[in-house]
């Protein structure tokens, strides 16, 4: 069992991140209403929300330093908050502001924190090979940091997820991936898209420890993320885990999810992994008061981070040609077209 | 160059272009056993951008096949399939996408034919969504118009309204060569991303098939030529319209396919007009633009008094819109890049 401090800290993120979410939710219709249109109001384009996946980052990130590396996929937030990434920063960039993480380049996608390494991308897998790379030179550097990557269980079928697991096993890297099983890619069930139901057994064809949890369950996601991150930091290899989550809202905002049974979305709902946190929370002695400033406290957070993001000034047009390059080139060979 | 496309029109029905190119697809599986859909979210979502919609409940599973997030997979398999005998239509869901697959896209789709001598055929469609202006940023957005068309061996779509959208897919389907179909999701009619207007066009009931490597002259004009496909025709003729206002008639080639492509009615057009701007929803540089241009060039050198190009500056998409704005050529910017070039 986790400590108390742990315990309390992974419902702090979990709180926190959907409080976030919900939020955005309601920021995101902001301009499109009546009519949905994806590119109007305050925040525009694709917007993943990760309701129903807290347990899973919370019970991961309470082993990681700052300087663990996390990638993430598409689906972010709560992976962010748990991990550490500046909340206000990375409302503005949601918000495309110029104090965003990426100054508004990079969008709610392509979230950037070097302060505490983390990233995300919106190809499927694609945050494999990058996290096993972080861990190549965690190795090489001799250091005992880790890399983790998050996925979804959609993204276990796509061959840059098969490439990483062999590199990973082959150099015995300190990494961890974590699949995150919410049981839908889009529309697709995963009934429909594999015939192996327990992920993690893809850890076997590549000698590589795996572990399944079952239950939408941070305890339980945090006692084999301690053993899997431990492992990874003392040199005895990487991990494949496979952690049930529930997807509490659609694909993207806007996903009406006809193709989803109403019974889907209410067993979804149901398996809440915030309140059995809280009843565990209680039984270890925590009071109703406590858990209340909890709330309270990260409300208040997501709140002020929303406001301040709203408040930031959106990026000048001509900023979209700076960043292209670190080192950037002279001017003098377009002057020639002028 | 074709006839308008309301002159061979015979039914005043209008449709979509997402619909448009849906009936094409479902006449094709009605009609012939060998066709068969694969993709993502293709069988109950009917397509992210709705490409497919409504044909799980004609056709059922087997003919319309939801396919895991394996793109190296099932695009290799279309490939396999298509030898085989059969005529696959694979959707790849974003374009963007093809970094996971393209392996299976260059080096062995487009270039079969051709190693094999042409004895093997490779009929298959790869539909893919394309362009932004929707705030998608750099892994969503782009076109990759140029990158599809430089490399030998696919033939590449690009429809600007319904009418051509079928009879481009009718067309696409029926051939025997790798064709590449790309959508823009801007022009797909879909509720939650209006259309500009004069995409939706009428569209005749029957099957029909337009050829590869006509492009159309959307509107007339004598003093400049706005060379251009997909969204960005409905941009240009936007532009024209406030351009005539101040007495500059620009003339708006639609270039409708680039892979073959209308070198032809390029040629004839800047001959007509003397003054080139192409406008272009990919990177600017190594591209689409670029290979207008030369064209105009090679066909035309002595007609050619100037040349203007606007396109994705070369930067990836960015996320916010007012930097996306900027780097999207818009109405405004065609406008001003025109006006500039016939005072030229």
């Amino acid at each position: 069992m986790p400590n108390i401090e742990d315990l309390k800290t992974m419902y702090e993120n979990m709180v926190t991140a959907r409080r976030y979410e919900e939020r955005l939710q309601q920021e995101y219709l902001v301009g499109k209403q009546p009519q949905f249109d994806i590119s109007a109001g305050p925040i525009p384009g694709e917007l993943h929300l990760a309701a129903g996946h807290e347990a899973s980052a919370a019970g991961v990130c309470v082993h990681l330093r700052a300087e663990d590396t996390v990638t993430a996929p598409h689906r972010p937030h709560h992976i962010a908050i748990a991990k550490g990434v500046d909340l206000k920063r990375m409302t503005a960039e949601i918000f495309g502001r110029a104090t965003g993480l990426c100054k508004g380049k990079g969008g709610h996608m392509h979230l950037y924190d070097p302060a505490v390494n983390f990233a995300c991308s919106g190809i499927i897998a694609q945050g494999c090979p990058p996290a096993v790379g972080a861990a190549l030179a965690y190795k090489k550097r001799n250091t005992d940091n880790v890399a983790v990557a998050f996925l979804g269980e959609g993204a276990i079928n796509q061959g840059g997820f098969f490439e990483s697991l062999n590199l990973a096993a082959l150099h015995r890297l300190p990494v961890v991936f974590v699949i995150e099983d919410n049981e839908w890619a889009i529309s697709m069930p995963k009934s429909r898209v594999t015939d192996v139901a327990d992920g993690s057994k893809r850890a076997q064809g590549f000698k590589m420890a795996g572990t399944r949890v079952d239950v939408d369950d941070a305890v339980a996601v945090c006692e084999v993320a301690g053993e899997a991150i431990g492992r990874a930091r003392n040199g005895n290899g990487p991990t494949l885990l496979e952690v049930q989550v529930h997807r509490r809202m659609g694909h993207f905002m806007g996903d009406a999810e006809a193709y989803r049974p109403a019974v889907d979305r209410e067993r979804h709902a149901r398996l809440d992994p915030i309140p059995r946190l809280a009843v565990e929370l209680r039984k270890q002695g925590v009071t109703p008061g406590d858990l209340k400033e909890i709330e309270a406290r990260s409300h208040r957070r997501v709140d002020e981070a929303i406001a301040w993001a709203k408040a930031q000034p959106e990026p000048a047009g001509e900023e979209a040609l700076q960043d292209v390059f670190t080192n950037p080139f002279s001017a003098r060979n377009e002057e020639a077209l002028a | 160059m074709s006839a308008s496309p309301a002159a061979e029109v015979q039914s005043g029905r209008e449709l979509t272009l997402s619909r448009a190119m849906v009936e094409a697809i479902a006449w094709e599986l009605r009609n012939n056993p060998d066709v068969f859909v694969m993709g993502e979210d293709i069988a109950d979502y009917g397509g992210i951008f709705s490409s497919t919609t409504g044909l799980l409940n004609e056709f059922g599973r087997e003919r319309v096949m939801d396919v895991p997030i394996s793109e190296t997979g099932f695009i290799g398999a279309a490939l396999g399939a298509a030898m085989a005998g059969m005529r696959p239509i694979v959707e790849l869901m974003f374009v963007d996408f093809f970094g996971v697959c393209m392996d299976q896209i260059y080096n062995n789709l487009a270039k079969v034919t051709y190693m094999s001598g042409g004895a093997c055929k490779v009929p298959v469609v790869l539909m893919t969504a394309v362009g932004g202006a929707y705030s998608d940023a750099a892994q969503h957005s782009q076109t990759l118009y140029g990158t599809f068309a430089h490399l030998p061996g696919m033939k590449v779509v690009v429809p600007s309204n319904a009418y051509d959208a079928k009879g481009f897919m009718h067309a696409a389907i029926r051939d025997d060569d790798p064709v590449v179909y790309m959508f823009h999701k801007r022009l797909m009619g879909l509720v939650w991303m209006p259309s500009p207007k004069g995409v939706k066009t009428p569209v005749p009931e029957q099957d029909y098939t337009l050829p590869f490597g006509e492009a159309a002259v959307r509107r007339g004009g004598r003093d400049l030529s706005i060379v251009t496909l997909g969204l960005h025709v409905h941009r240009a003729l936007a532009a024209a319209e406030r351009l005539a206002e101040v007495g500059v008639e620009a003339e708006v080639v639609d270039l409708r396919t680039l892979v073959p492509l209308d070198r032809r009615t390029i040629v004839q057009s800047v001959k007509r007009t003397g003054k080139l701007l192409v406008v272009d929803e990919d990177y600017r540089s190594f591209g689409l633009t670029g290979e207008v241009i030369a064209t105009a060039a090679e066909g035309a050198l002595g007609d050619l008094k100037a040349v203007r190009r606007l396109a994705i500056p070369d930067v990836p998409i960015p996320y916010a819109r007012p930097l996306e704005t900027y780097v999207n050529p818009g109405v405004d910017q065609i406008v001003r890049a025109a006006q500039a070039l016939a005072a030229e």
